[in-house]
């Protein structure tokens, strides 16, 4: 390991802790918003993974960032549908309890 | 990147630091608002981190887009629907958290333990390429990238679309082929208006 830089292992452990804590509040959270800021949080730890990669191991052609930028594009459509759909059920069921949105439960 | 090595480990401890302390915050705080800012504090130590990597373009995407939008929206949705309401408990929630906090403490040390032991085939000059990559991710998107990038526009514009029909609220006044009124309960439930002052 080259000791003149931070490690790679340093990077992808951050990555993953991140990666898991937005796993935790997906699960545990109440607040509809909250569920979708973990996901942003989890797609923030991909892309640190992504760009990691790219930096240590594939640095002449830097796929890794062009990875990133689709992610980054996807996330932002992701945000932007993911909050309509709130606001929509949040107008036909007044409230944004995970536990009360139950119309597909069989 | 020509900084020092130790200014390298500070920048990088500070910045992982902000980024797990905040998103501990944002899963863990009550205030869904305090939550929101800690994101983007998330997002902006990021893209510190994407810097550390010599990924200047990346990084300055990652505060316009996540920051400037994402986090911007997600704040007008809690301005939308911040109401004060009290939650049923669930009843079997200790066992829930029981089991995500097993889960995902599983994960963890899986991700960690392939992280540490696996043999990264690391390339021998690390950054050498560094401020050109803003041209290189030019030239990725516009020859071998090119399909991608189109998709990305079209999904772009799906997901403006999808937006603003998923968030209006008059959504259909008369049936399109029988010219019948709409039941509006099939639509929207709730006739009161969105931003009524409860207090």
């Amino acid at each position: 390991m080259n000791l003149e830089s931070i490690p790679l292992q340093a990077f992808l452990i951050v990555s993953s802790a991140l990666f898991c804590i937005g796993i935790w509040g997906l699960l545990n959270s109440r607040n509809a918003v909250r569920v979708l800021m973990s996901i942003e949080l989890m797609l923030n730890a991909v892309n640190i993974n992504l760009m990691a990669f790219s930096s240590y191991i594939d640095n002449n052609l830097i796929q890794g960032q062009v990875f990133t930028i689709f992610v980054i594009t996807v996330a932002a459509a992701e945000a932007a549908v993911g909050l309509a759909i709130l606001l929509s059920l949040y107008r036909n069921r007044v409230t944004v309890d995970m536990e009360s949105f139950n119309l597909l439960k069989w | 990147m020509s900084i020092a090595i130790t200014t390298q480990f500070i920048c990088f401890t500070v910045l992982s630091l902000v980024v797990i302390i905040g998103a501990l915050g944002v899963v863990f705080l009550e205030s869904i608002v305090y939550s929101a800012f800690l994101l983007g504090g998330v997002f902006m130590s990021v893209a510190g981190l994407y810097l550390l990597l010599n990924a200047s373009f990346v990084a300055a995407a990652q505060v316009l887009v996540y920051v400037g939008a994402v986090n911007v929206l997600i704040i007008f949705a809690i301005m939308l629907v911040n109401k004060k309401e009290d939650l049923k408990p669930i009843n079997d929630i200790k066992s829930r958290r029981v089991i995500s906090t097993s889960i995902c403490l599983t994960l963890l040390s899986l991700l960690i333990r392939v992280d540490l032991t696996n043999v990264w085939s690391l390339s021998s000059p690390q950054n050498s390429i560094g401020e050109e990559s803003t041209i290189r991710i030019g030239e990725h998107l516009f020859s071998d990238y090119l399909l991608p990038f189109e998709v990305a526009s079209v999904l772009l514009l799906m997901a403006m679309i999808g937006a603003i029909v998923l968030a209006r609220r008059d959504v259909m006044s008369k049936d399109i082929s029988t010219g019948l009124p709409v039941d509006q309960e099939l639509i929207e439930k709730s006739s009161e208006p969105l931003l009524t002052n409860k207090n």
